[in-house]
């Protein structure tokens, strides 16, 4: 008991003594806010990327592409063998028939906000099944687009990050001229970064023939995946892969989140490292301004560890504030920030906002108070072995 | 020179303190020289894009094929120097965490074009030769352990064999880059390969690279092949290469500039913190400049002292710090293939030392200035 009240008595001291440290602390302060900023803001970015590529994902929905094939994009079914994936048993029945849609995925050249120059934007031919898939998708503007006609909705992200894609615009691309006829919600998710068609009409538009390039089924139950998969491998008409949407988009997310989290995890690292230094420059500082009142102390009877504890919680407490600030700022000035950029693997565009998340705050706190306690060692181990006698005569 | 002693016995003062700012001053400019690394691989190698080449691609979009046919075309037209094309296969090795870009291309006509791809001349023979060879770049074989002579199978995606077998390439050369920073993380094999081999697409091609005869006329000539093409059923678009990289780097989008304006901002608290913590080993030594006054050290004497010893710790931490940088990205893509063009820019490593000597400057030139204009009595009296 007594050495705790000691600890905590010379800790307050120390505390409350920083404002005459104040150069020196702000100089570990403003190190240590820079790597939560970094860490924090960097992995926000894959944060929020990969929320876009899973969220509002239903349980339900399954993709089914060509065997072998890694992405929609390289994919290649023709109408037989969609028919046929709609055709098998396990899927809800609507009115018109099973809950499924046949798609094309194309990109097109389109200029960009931000940049003005050209960007591939992701076009997608769609069944009108597409939006019994896709329940939580809704027209937030104008209509749907009618079947057979040269017309686009857009994802309400696209609609943001892209020119001239405001409902009753004409876009051209190539030969071809749409025209926006509506703007589409769905709660955030990747297809909001998409622009839609009739599939039929961009089959004919990019000469694909009478081919698909994925069918999008909802399953009866959430469980009935392995089954509907199951049944399909059995068909020798058949060689497909089936993946629930949500696995599937998490690993098309995969390329991009590793390039930001490699970039954040090694700067942030090396930073640590050097806001290390920075904070035991201060400690030491902090220390050496001390040396006759930690001998002081020590001649009255507080022990070894309740010096020793003192300096690691005064550096726990810098880097706590340092902490606090760089998560503070990466919240304001990157939370919510809007901005689309090129998914790797399917090389079109992808529309998405910043998340810093609790989590991530947590994580850069954590992050903060261990530099500050690795920085604390040293010196507070110094400062509990100054030899009394030569430390009180110093000066 | 007769000072140095003098400056290293100042560093040595507080041996502890000179070690922990030199090593942040190691750590800053590890991360600069990263920083540049990073520049480099999100311009996707802008700076190499050759100044005479011309890419064409289908209007609409790149992955659109354009017909074989154009060759012939664009090659009798006016002030081409060269023509050659290119395809992408996306063909998965082993497991799709692998990729690396394969390009089906013309072998001899492509090694022409892009003399930045380095391989002997008795490999490049080799290689025309054999129908199903490949050529590799070297951080691609040392990823794999790939050598002379290896087969390797790639699962097809886009394109398949009659019967869905894998395709199986012979690796006949691995190419060096010519340049700093070429990409060498691609796989290049026979065009006819491809082509007699897979079932649909017969006779197309991915895009055309095109050598012009004098690089000022690049915009006409782009304007004038993309003309030729108007109204077909594959309409074109023409740009220089420079500008097709541009644009395709452009694509990341704000994520780029955003990392790298966080990175720059705390690159540059990082160099405050280090002249800070410089500038105070200074100001603790007041009373011991006033002796050295006192026994005639000039104020021009002082000034220097001061300067030099910031910027040799500036120097010694920074120059270690930009050695390692270069030394770790000798290494190349942290990523393992996603960022093909990481590497160290000569021109930024010069920029760096430069960088060098201004922290050190900047960092000792006030603490320089006020020793040098310090009064005696005062600074003597100053230490109670």
């Amino acid at each position: 008991m007594q050495a705790l009240s000691q600890i905590l008595a010379i800790t307050l001291v120390n505390i409350r003594s920083i404002p005459q440290r104040l150069g020196a602390s702000v100089v570990a302060i403003i190190g240590i806010a820079g790597v939560v900023v970094v860490f924090v803001s960097v992995l926000s970015i894959a944060q929020g990327f990969r929320a876009a590529m899973t969220t509002a994902g239903d349980p339900r929905t399954a993709i089914v592409l060509r065997a072998g094939t890694d992405s929609e994009m390289s994919s290649g079914l023709s109408r037989e063998q969609t028919q046929i994936v709609k055709d098998a048993p396990g899927l809800t029945r609507g009115p018109d028939g099973p809950v499924a849609s046949a798609e094309l995925f194309v990109i097109v050249n389109h200029p960009k906000r931000s940049t003005g120059t050209d960007a591939n934007v992701p076009l997608r031919g769609v069944e009108a099944g597409a939006f019994a898939v896709r329940p939580r998708l809704r027209m937030v503007e104008g209509r749907k687009f009618e079947p057979g006609r040269n017309e686009i909705v857009v994802g309400r992200a696209a609609a943001g990050q892209f020119e001239g894609l405001a409902v009753g615009s004409d876009v051209r691309w190539g030969a071809n001229v749409w025209k926006v006829v509506g703007i589409f919600e769905a709660d955030g998710a990747i297809s909001e970064s998409e622009i839609w068609c009739d599939a039929r009409v961009l089959q004919g538009a990019y000469r694909r023939g009478d081919s698909f390039q994925s069918v999008y089924v909802q399953l009866e139950r959430e469980d009935a995946l392995a089954a509907f998969k199951a049944r399909l491998a059995a068909d020798p008409r058949l060689t497909v892969m089936v993946e629930r949407e949500t696995d599937y988009l998490a690993a098309q997310s995969t390329v991009l989140q590793t390039i930001i989290r490699t970039i954040g995890f090694v700067i942030a690292g090396l930073m640590g490292i050097g806001a290390i230094f920075g904070a035991i420059n201060t400690m030491y500082n902090a220390v050496a301004s001390r040396t006759r009142e930690i001998a002081t102390l020590r001649a009255l009877g507080f022990g070894a560890l309740s010096i020793v504890s003192s300096v690691m919680a005064e550096s726990a407490v810098l880097a706590l504030i340092g902490g606090v600030l760089g998560g503070m700022l990466s919240w304001v000035f990157f939370d919510g920030y809007r901005t689309s950029t090129m998914n790797f693997q399917s090389f079109s565009q992808v529309a998405f906002a910043f998340r810093v998340t609790p989590t991530l705050l947590a994580q850069g706190l954590a992050c903060a108070l261990a530099m500050g306690l690795l920085g604390g060692i040293l010196p507070a181990v110094r400062a509990a072995r100054l030899p009394i006698v030569s430390a009180l005569r110093e000066l | 020179m007769k000072f140095l002693p003098l400056v290293w016995r100042s560093l040595m003062r507080r041996k502890l303190r000179t070690l922990f700012t030199s090593l942040s001053i190691v750590v800053a400019f590890l991360l600069f020289g990263a920083l540049m690394a990073l520049k480099a691989a999100f311009g996707m190698g802008v700076d190499l894009a050759g100044q005479d080449r011309l890419v064409m691609i289908q209007k609409v979009s790149f992955i659109q094929p354009l017909p074989r046919s154009y060759q012939g075309r664009i090659a009798a037209s006016d002030g081409i120097a060269a023509v050659t094309h290119a395809s992408w296969f996306g063909g998965i090795y082993q497991d799709p965490k692998n990729f690396f870009a394969q390009f089906a291309v013309e072998p001899e006509p492509w090694l022409q074009m892009y003399p930045e791809y380095a391989l002997p001349e008795d490999r490049k023979q080799a290689w025309y030769a054999n129908r199903t060879g490949a050529i590799v770049g070297r951080s691609l074989a040392d990823r794999f352990g790939w050598k002379v002579g290896d087969r390797v199978p790639l699962q097809g995606t886009i394109f398949r064999t009659s019967d869905d077998s894998p395709w199986t390439f012979t690796i006949e050369g691995i190419y060096e880059a010519g340049t700093q920073g070429a990409d060498t993380t691609q796989l290049f094999f026979h065009y006819d390969y491809l082509n007699e081999t897979r079932t649909i697409l017969k006779d197309e091609v991915g895009w055309y690279i095109v050598r012009v005869g004098d690089p000022q006329q690049s915009d006409v000539i782009a304007g004038r092949l993309d003309a030729m093409f108007a109204n077909s059923s594959a309409e074109t678009k023409t740009s220089t290469e420079k500008a097709f990289v541009q644009a395709f780097a452009k694509q990341i989008g704000d994520i780029g500039s955003i990392l790298m304006a966080i990175l720059a901002a705390v690159l540059f608290t990082m160099l405050l913190v280090a002249a800070n913590t410089m500038g105070q080993a200074v100001r603790e030594r007041t009373s011991e400049l006033a002796v050295m006054k006192t026994l005639g050290f000039t104020d021009g004497h002082l000034l220097t002292l001061v300067l030099l010893e910031s910027v040799l710790l500036a120097t010694v931490g920074g120059g270690t710090g930009l050695l390692l940088a270069w030394l770790i990205t000798q290494g190349g893509d942290p990523t393992g293939g996603l960022l093909p063009a990481f590497f160290l820019p000569t021109r930024d490593l010069v920029l760096g030392v430069g960088l060098v000597l201004v922290l050190g400057i900047a960092a000792g030139l006030l603490p320089a200035w006020q020793a040098s204009r310090l009064r005696i009595v005062d600074a003597l009296r100053r230490q109670g």
